[in-house]
This record gives structure tokens, sequence and C-alpha cells, in this order.
């Protein structure tokens, strides 16, 4: 039953991960994102799962790369600097094909950076997130509840691809409340379907007879590497369906804000405010960040669409490169940027957006 | 006519290895193969495999296997037997995996006492590199980063895997052993088999080093190699238990 509480992100990221059936996390602690390992390490024994503190973010993510390897719905999380330390572990489940869930609570950086809330890990999250240039679906989520449905569902992409999942978020949504509806437990046999729809048992390298031995290789022998990188290629070239974004007032707009997670909550409200003053604003908020809905960007009429703040927490600007992409200086970007754990206000996009207006209108 | 050998079908039977002459590597997994068969669990086995020469084995073993990352083969292996308890879980790693780069994954999870079981084999060189420095590099051992030989100056003494568990609480049996004459394979079947009847009793951290030769990266012939197995590495790495809960126990 779905039921409805006052949750903490991380927490409800949590129990999101557990009600979708994880059951086995493995995380090392690091600021803001300590609440969930401790929610799991509660929950756990509840349900008949594994929590383990790993010594390391980079034994974490291998004992996640082990337990998916053996069939389990495994997740874990981290932030910034920690989620580095995953780029080994990610990369070689990407390229073992396990399907595994992980969230970044982002915070500042680069280097050990402030424990604050920041944006700074886009292009990581979606260019490169490790070696040999696998490619993740990458889900970007504005509110807790957008968190809770995002692990829910993240873990049906990741066994639908057998790929990892990538959670995005930041400092802010991970440490504040809000009202949340969760989604209901699955059940035993609805995990043991699951497990049978996607062909888990067969792959999972465990309890396989004499003869039908099973292998999880994270990479190839030989020169077969080239067919496992093309076999990749055609699943990330299956994610057109997936792409998701937010269009909010976009249709007769002549200031576009972009902006994705929490930004797009503050720029949301300055959209209405303006519109409020007459001014034709919109936004368009990438929910997955990979893959970029570019098209929304790409479509727009820029007859009509005169600018675009690209509203991030991070410095440089990282989304921007994929806006640019989209629309290949068909109308001015401007940027509005706050980091280091300094929240944008909403008085400085306000700010970013008259500056704009005042250029292009 | 009385059956007194047969092939374990822990290995495959239809494949030639690629070791080296004189690598014990081959000894090693017979034996891994050869205990589990007789525990009746080659079913349930699943071999976690370190990168380096330990990682040609997954061509030659007919268990399941699941390749980890350099070093990471405990780390990988804790999420594999804690998510499967019924599997029969062991990592197969050498010193360089093991005792460099994974180091920090072998004492945390020899700490946690991870009910697994680990093959460590301890040829003092990175062999599949191709004779580089290993953490068990013999003091004025020549290697290709340590070209004028291991110097204590430098690079420290050679690291003491068993010893250094040993100062561990948890682990349950840590014995260094070898492969280079019968009644030393014998022997070590018997630890191998021990370390594996541990995991299945749930007595929780195994570990057999094997302290093994490596003709190719020594530069020495098969049979001066097992010369200097016996009197040099030998002196440097005791063979011998470390760690038997059951006789400290009984």
């Amino acid at each position: 039953m779905a039921e409805r509480v006052f949750m903490k992100g991380c927490e409800a990221i949590a129990e999101a991960g557990v009600r979708a059936g994880c059951r086995f996390f493995a995380g090392y602690p690091i600021t803001p994102q300590n609440e969930i390992p401790e929610y799991f390490a509660r929950r756990m024994p509840e349900v008949g799962g594994v929590f383990v503190q790993g010594e390391s973010e980079v034994a974490s993510v291998n004992m996640l790369y082990g337990a998916a390897a053996a069939g389990a719905r495994a997740m874990s999380s981290s932030s910034s600097c920690g989620i580095s330390l995953y780029s080994e572990g990610v990369s070689y489940c990407a390229s073992a094909r396990l399907p595994v869930v992980y969230v970044n609570v982002q915070r500042g950086g680069p280097g050990i950076g402030a424990i604050q809330p920041a944006q700074q890990d886009y292009l990581q999250a979606t260019k490169a997130s490790g070696n040999g240039g696998f490619q993740m679906i990458v889900l970007a989520p504005a509110t807790v509840q957008e968190c809770v449905d995002m692990v829910y569902e993240g873990f049906e992409l990741a066994a639908r691809d057998n790929n990892p999942v990538l959670i995005l978020t930041d400092g802010v949504i991970g440490t504040m409340m809000e009202p949340v509806v969760l989604p209901p437990m699955k059940s035993d046999e609805e995990l043991a379907q699951l497990k049978e729809k996607y062909g888990v048992t067969k792959r999972a390298c465990i309890g396989h007879p004499l003869g039908q031995q099973a292998k999880c290789f994270p990479g190839s022998a030989g020169t077969g590497q080239e067919l496992v990188n093309k076999e990749a290629e055609k699943l990330y070239a299956t994610w057109d369906k997936d792409v998701r974004v937010e269009k909010f007032l976009v249709d007769d707009a002549e200031i576009i804000f972009a902006a994705y997670g929490i930004s797009a909550r503050i720029s949301k409200a300055i959209v209405k405010q303006l519109r409020a003053e007459g001014i034709k604003a919109g936004m368009i908020r990438p929910i997955t960040v990979n893959p970029f809905p570019y098209d929304a960007f790409r479509d727009l009429d820029f007859n009509q669409v005169k600018g675009i703040l690209d509203v991030e927490m991070s410095i440089p600007a990282q989304m921007r490169w994929d806006i640019d992409f989209a629309v290949q200086g068909r109308c001015q970007i401007n940027e509005c940027r706050r980091s280091g754990g300094q929240l944008l206000t909403n008085d400085q996009v306000l700010e970013g957006a008259r500056q704009l207006i005042k250029e292009v209108l | 006519m009385e059956k007194v050998y047969e092939k374990t079908l822990g290995v495959l039977q239809d494949v030639v290895s690629g070791f080296c002459p004189g690598c014990m590597h081959g000894t090693a997994h017979k034996l891994v193969g050869e205990v589990v068969q007789e525990l009746g669990m080659l079913d349930k086995l699943v071999r976690v495999e370190g990168v380096g020469c330990c990682g040609l084995g997954q061509m030659y073993v007919s268990h399941d296997v699941i390749i980890a990352a350099h070093g990471r083969a405990c780390a990988v292996a804790t999420g594999v037997k804690r998510s499967s308890p019924d599997s029969l879980v062991y990592t197969y790693q050498g010193d360089g995996d093991l005792a460099s780069i994974g180091l920090d994954e072998t004492v945390s999870a020899a700490n946690r006492g991870e009910n697994f079981t680990v093959i460590f084999i301890n040829n003092g060189i990175y062999g599949m590199t191709g004779g580089q420095m290993a953490p068990t590099t013999l003091i004025g051992m020549k290697a290709t980063t340590a070209p004028f030989g291991r110097k204590v100056e430098e690079h420290g003494y050679p690291m003491h895997v068993c010893e250094l568990l040993a100062q561990l609480k948890t682990p349950y049996f840590l014995v260094r052993t070898a492969v280079d004459t019968p009644q030393n394979v014998i022997k070590t079947r018997k630890y191998i088999k021990q370390a594996f009847q541990n995991q299945i009793d749930g007595k929780g951290f195994s570990l057999v080093e094997i302290v093994t030769s490596c003709p190719t990266n020594w530069g020495y012939s098969a049979k001066d190699a097992l010369t200097f197995l016996r009197e040099k590495m030998f002196e440097e790495f005791p063979l011998g238990v470390y760690r038997d809960k059951d006789k400290e126990e009984a």
C-alpha cells in the first residue's frame, strides 16, 4: 500500500530502495548522505537484507559489484569526492553489465570541496563516470518525492538494461524534509517474478551446476572487447525513449530557464514571479540528465525565444555544455551560478533573469 | 581394476593451461577443484578472481567465476557471500593483488571475519605485468622496477601477510604452505580443505598462503627457481600455521 509520510530526502531514498527490493547495501560515511547508510543499517535487518559498512568507498562499490554479480538487488550511495572513488567499481559494473543503483548526494568540489550542497558533478555523472566511455541513465530529482520515485524505478531500469543507474541529487534535497507518498513494498513473490523476467538467475554467477558455468567478466579476453563496446552502444541508442523533461510554461516563452534538481525549484519560483509581472518566462528542466533532453532545446522556436538562463550550483557551469550543444548559438545563453555550498537565492536568480531580459528583450 | 586417481571436475578437462613451465598456479587450481569436489560442493563454488596471473584461472576452472577489479577480490567476495550465504566462495589472488593494491580490502575482510576462503599465491613478484617489484619481493632480489635489487632503505622489508593478519583477533584460520614437494602438496591439500570446511561450518575468514616460484620473472630455470624458493623464499616466509582457532579452542 502506498502511504503518505513526512520524510528527509536521504531516508526516503533508502526506504524507496528497500521497497523496490534492494536487499544489499554497502557504503562508507560521508556528509551529506550519512542518513542513507544509517537508515539501511536499521532497516535491513527488518527485511532480511544485508547492510555492510565498507572500509572505504572503493571497497563498498566493489561489494556492490559482488552482490549484483550474485544476483542481488544492490544499492549504494555517496557524495562527490566519495563518488570519484566509485569510478572504478561503477566502470566494472557497466562493463560486466551489472544492474546496480547508486546515489550521488552532491557536495562542493573539486577535491574534498565543501560538505554543503552543490551541483559540481554534472559532467562526471553524465559524460565520464569512470574509464572506458560507458554511459548510465542518470536521474535528477528535484523533490523528495522524485527521489523516492526514481530510486524505485531505477531498480527496474537497471534490471531492464543490465546497467548501472545513477540518481544525481544534492545536499539540499538529501537533507530536507517533505511529505512523500511511499510506493508499495515489493513482495517476495513479485521480486521472484522480476528475477525471472530479467533472467537474473541465469546470469547470476552463483549456483550453476557443472557444465553451465557463469562468468562475470568486466571486459573481454583478446579482441572481444570491441564487441562488448558495440553491445553497450546498442543499449545506449535505445534510451531515446527514456528521455524525461519538464517543460514549464515554455510554449509562449521568450526567456527560458534551464535548470535541474534543486536549482530548478528555485528557478520555477522566479518563472512564476516574472509571469505575474507579464514577462513571458518558462523553464526546461531535464529530469534525465543522461540521456539529456536535447530536443527540448533544439526544437525551441528561436524567433520567439530570445535568451536562455542556465541556472546551476556549479562554477564553472557544466550543464551549459549540453545546452550549448542543442542550441548551437541560435540564442544568447547567460549563466546564473553559485557553488561551494552557497545556495542560489531567489533574489540572485531574479537578478540573473533581469540582466538577461535587459540584454535580449 | 580399482580406480586410484581421477582428474578433478573442478577444472576444465579439455583445455591446456597457459601457465609458464615451473609455475605452481596449476597445482593450486587442481587442489581447490579436488577438495571442493570431495566436499560435494562444486555446484555451489564461486571463484572471485584477482588480477594478474591469478586472473588466468578463469579460463581453466569449471565453476562460476566473478572477475574482480585489481585488489578488490575480498570486497567483491564480501558482496557475494553476504548476499548469497549458501554459495561456497573463495578468492584467488596473487601477492600484488592481495598485499599491495588490495591490502585494505584483505585486512578489513579478515577483520570482519567474512565467511569465505582466500587462496593467496605468493611468488614475490608481479608475474603478468612482467616482473615488477611486489610487496613480497625479497631484499636484494631484482625486479624490473627495482633493477638494482630491493633495498630496505628504499622499499622496506617484504610484507608478511599471515603474520600481519595474525595480529587481528577475528581471522579463523591462517596458514602458509607450499606445493614444491609431494609432501607439501598433500599438506596444502589438507589446509585448503580445512579452509573450505571452515566456511561450510560458518567459522569465518580462512586464508591459505601458498609460497610459489615464478621462474620466468625470477630469471631462473624451473629447477633453479625451486632451489631459490626453498633456500630464500621459505627463509623469509616461514611455512606453518599462523592461526587455527579450532586448535586454540580445543
